[in-house]
């Protein structure tokens, strides 16, 4: 069996000295290898950011596409083999921005994938303009002025939008991290798992200690109960979406590709495509 | 006795004309008639006029006719919007209902069938179609036994209480008709045809079917006319096969799920027009650069922005040539008959496995959209070729921390492929500049043989047909070019010129892109006049033929971008006129 170990590669990431998406890379090699995954099982498909670039940081099988479509091409993997795990990755501007659609409609088809988003509250890769994440008054080179518009709350988002499995975490806190993902990639069906990992070099104000002042973590309240929606969404409000942790889980919905008819378990990809004879008649004898 | 006529049915959308025209022409196919459908339609559901034309013949015909024989008119505006194309000694068969008259100067046989209330007596004006269907049947002299067969076979599933209704309705329609013209009329008695039954289709499902004997499973779309009809072919049939269709939020994810898919080793096209193509474009660069296989269909209609969204026009050639940033290899066919449509599906698949690229295929409306004989599928000529996929049990193991080599250089520049789940394949895809493993690269030497090997990969390629040419003379008056659902309107115009004495040639180019500039050049030598033909406003396809094949000097153009397809007449005096 694989360990974390096997899900590392020799690619130097060129992310800034104590950018939070080390943490994120190194917490998805343990939970691949946690699970009991090998690394061919794996298919990594990413956005484009500093963030985007994490599917070229893990020892699996990895696509980094275009900016905001990661989900879309995940799903495409999915259905062409559902014997592969698959994990969709990119930043808040990919996933909440441009990619904003696909996002939402990921979580209504809920196909069985784990989608991580590095949340660092601004664009890092394009050198510090705003986000949807960025608090409103947040000074960017794009709002010199501050951030005029509200701030985007992808978890009530994914709350309405019928997510079946949303959590959220900090990259300072490896443990539940690890553990969150894990339970992402053993959840049947969309997970979202938001993962607050600062950007040491253009995000000065929400930094690691900023997170550590503001975070609630749902640990911390054993009676917190994840399977009720209402709670959930009360917790989501209450703490201005400041929480980490399990925060919604629904098992009982079952995934897209449980849904299709006549879908097999066999990935599809494996399945044979020649056409015979007869089937071909079939097919033709409704045009006569 | 005649070989061939044009018969039109109008009325209001939503208000049967479909439905008549369906099962007349299914009536006219079990009789082994040839036929070549049109619609006329607008973007509204209800209301507003449509009308669907047949040209009904003895011998294969591709082409819509210059005028009409029998029009069968649901309302007052169906005459007076398309009269005028009656020919002299034609004939409406009107409900008389609205109290029908004929435009002054029409010299046409007017029949005022009370089909509104022949239906209503029988129970629903909803089978105002069949009165309309078994009076034109009737007049028309054809055996009743058949009709009624197709009758049947429309509404079996419904119980004989319907179907004998229906046959009722059909029965009045036609008992009626012929009281009023004393019989059926000897001027529109057709050949007896070979009484083999034809495929009888539109492009749209020509290429749903091509797709499902090419292999492909997957299909990931977003509703737009004139395309949505492969989509709803494929949600029917994939299942059958073990895959399935997504209706996707919008083009983007369409395109780029299929490339996902692809990725994933799956045969997976999506199917869109002009504006969904146009969103798609930055998702074709990364197929292009990240060599994933990936099959496109384009059905061309009237642009730009919404432009004429249920009309004929074939002006998206630059964009799909030329679209998408930066430079990919990319492949677009243009398929120019009901059969391309289904063969041409399954090159496109194998294409885009053997050489790793997008292939556009790219239709018009009227291809897409025309319902028309279709000559018989031959399944024993598809192979499906995928290329240099490797199967899983033929890889070297891998070392630690080394990687498949997906982007080796090879000879012809197509590397081999794995896909994920293979054991000993792992590599990684990116759409940044990459090295033989599929890792990031900005190495200026690592650039070019990169570049110079997806850009080369194409080199020479000729696909089936890439020109199709009916060239019977060394030395022509006139070369006739075009492209798509054109070519019969060609060739109606060309043995009218030949009537005239005027030799002339005629080639489709069907592989758009890469430019087959040998076959054509050797073509324009052969004539000394070329026209082309396209329905476009700025001559999209002669651009492409001057700049690779030359001949400008010798070069006219003839377009139509009035959002109609081109008439036979209209073609012949174009050419009379340029010649
Ligand atoms: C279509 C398109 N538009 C713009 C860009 C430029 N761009 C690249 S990454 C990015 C935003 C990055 O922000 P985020 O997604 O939050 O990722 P981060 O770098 O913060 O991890 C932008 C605007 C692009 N690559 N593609
Ligand atoms: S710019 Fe910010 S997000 Fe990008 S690598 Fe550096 S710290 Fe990380
Ligand atoms: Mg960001």
């Amino acid at each position: 069996m694989a360990t974390f170990k096997e899900f590392r590669n020799n690619v130097k990431p060129n992310w800034c000295p104590g950018c939070g998406d080390f943490s994120v890379q190194a917490a998805i090699q343990r939970a691949a290898a946690n699970v009991g995954l090998e690394p061919e099982q794996l298919a990594v498909i990413s956005g484009i950011g500093c963030s985007g670039r994490i599917s070229g940081y893990i020892n699996a099988y990895g696509l980094h596409g275009i900016h905001g479509r990661a989900l879309p091409i995940a799903q495409g993997v999915k259905l062409a083999n559902r014997e592969l795990t698959v994990i969709a990755s990119g930043g808040d501007g990919d996933g909440f921005a441009i990619g904003m659609g696909h996002t939402v409609h990921a979580i209504r088809r809920n196909l069985d994938i784990t989608y991580i988003v590095m949340d660092n509250q601004i664009y890092g890769l394009t050198k510090g303009q705003t986000s949807p994440r960025s608090a409103e008054g947040f000074k960017t080179k794009s709002t010199p002025e501050g951030s005029i518009e509200s701030t985007l709350s992808p978890l009530e988002i994914a709350m309405s939008a019928g997510a079946t499995f949303i959590a959220q975490s900090f990259s300072s806190d490896l443990k539940q991290l690890t553990a969150l993902i894990e339970a992402g990639l053993n959840h049947k069906g969309f997970s979202l798992i938001n993962v607050f990992s600062p950007c040491v070099t253009f995000n000065k104000v929400n930094t690691y200690d900023w997170f550590k002042e503001n975070i609630v973590n749902l640990n911390e309240f054993p009676d917190y109960d994840p399977s009720n929606r209402m709670a959930a969404m009360n917790k989501i409000m209450e703490t201005n979406g400041m929480l980490t942790g399990l925060i919604y889980q629904n098992k009982e919905r079952k995934s897209y590709e449980n849904l299709i008819a006549g879908f097999q378990e066999q990935g599809l990809a494996n399945q044979d495509i020649q056409l015979s004879q007869d089937q071909f008649e079939k097919l033709l004898a409704e045009f006569k | 006795m005649i070989s061939q006529l044009s018969w039109k049915i109008g009325g209001q959308q939503g208000e049967g004309v479909e439905s008549t025209d369906r099962i007349f022409s299914t009536a006219l196919n079990r009789l082994g008639y040839y036929l070549y459908g049109y619609r006329h339609f607008s973007s509204r559901i209800k209301g507003g006029h449509t009308n669907n034309k047949i040209r009904i013949s003895t011998h294969p015909i591709r082409a819509i006719s210059d005028d009409l024989d029998i029009l069968v008119a649901f309302d007052q505006e169906s005459i007076d919007l398309n009269s005028h194309e009656l020919r002299s000694g034609g004939v409406v068969v009107a409900d008389a209902k609205f109290n029908p008259v004929l435009p002054e100067g029409v010299d046409a046989q007017l029949f005022a069938v009370p089909i509104t209330k022949i239906a209503e007596e029988l129970g629903t004006s909803l089978m105002k179609n069949m009165v309309a269907s078994g009076a034109s049947w009737a007049l028309l002299g054809l055996p009743i036994e058949v009709f009624n067969k197709a009758v049947e076979e429309e509404f079996g599933r419904k119980g004989p209480a319907i179907v004998e209704k229906n046959v009722e309705a059909v029965k009045r329609g036609a008992e009626f008709v012929l009281e009023q013209a004393g019989g059926p009329l000897d001027a529109f008695k057709l050949d007896e045809a070979d009484g083999k039954q034809k495929l009888f289709m539109i492009g749209n499902e020509a290429i749903g079917l091509g797709s499902v004997a090419a292999g492909c499973r997957l299909m990931s779309a977003y509703p737009i006319t004139p395309a949505s009809e492969i989509m709803e072919y494929l949600i029917k049939k994939l299942p059958k096969f073990g895959g399935t269709v997504v209706q996707t939020e919008d083009e983007i994810a369409a395109v780029t799920m299929a490339i996902g898919a692809n990725y994933a080793g799956v045969r997976t096209m999506t199917a869109s027009a002009g504006p969904g193509l146009s969103l798609m474009m930055e998702a074709i660069g990364l197929a292009g650069m990240t060599e994933q296989p990936l099959v496109i269909v384009n059905t061309q209609r009237g642009g730009p922005s919404t432009g004429l969204p249920t009309k004929q026009e074939q002006s998206d050639l630059n964009a799909m040539v030329y679209g998408t940033h930066g430079e990919i290899p990319k492949i677009v066919i243009a398929p120019a008959s009901i059969e391309d449509c289904f063969y041409d599906m399954i090159e496109a698949f194998n294409l885009s496995e053997q050489y790793q690229v997008p292939v556009i295929v790219m239709t018009d409306l009227q291809l897409s959209l025309g319902k028309q004989s279709c000559e018989e599928l031959d399944l024993s000529t598809v192979t499906i070729n995928r290329g240099k996929l490797v199967r899983e049990s033929e890889l070297p193991e891998l070392e630690t921390h080394q990687l498949f080599k997906r982007y080796e250089l090879t000879e012809d520049g197509v590397s081999p492929r794995v896909i994920p789940g293979d054991k000993h394949g792992l590599h990684h895809v990116t759409g940044v500049e990459h090295d033989e493993t599929g890792r990031p690269s900005e190495n200026a030497g690592n650039r070019l043989r990169m570049m110079d090997k997806r850009l080369n990969k194409l080199n020479g390629l000729q696909i089936r047909d890439a020109v199709r040419s009916d060239s019977p003379h060394d030395a022509a008056d006139l070369l006739i070019i075009g492209m798509g659902s054109t070519g019969g309107t060609i060739d109606e115009a060309r043995s009218r010129l030949a009537e005239e004495g005027v030799s002339s040639n005629h080639i489709t180019i069907r592989q758009i892109h890469p430019f087959p500039t040998e076959l054509v050049k050797a073509e324009l030598n052969k004539a000394k006049k070329v026209i082309i033909l396209e329905n476009n406003a700025t001559a999209q396809l002669a651009a492409q033929v001057k700049l690779y094949a030359g001949g400008a000097d010798k070069i006219k153009s003839v377009l139509k971008y009035d959002g109609n397809p081109f008439l036979p007449s209209e073609v012949h005096q174009a050419c009379k006129e340029l010649n």
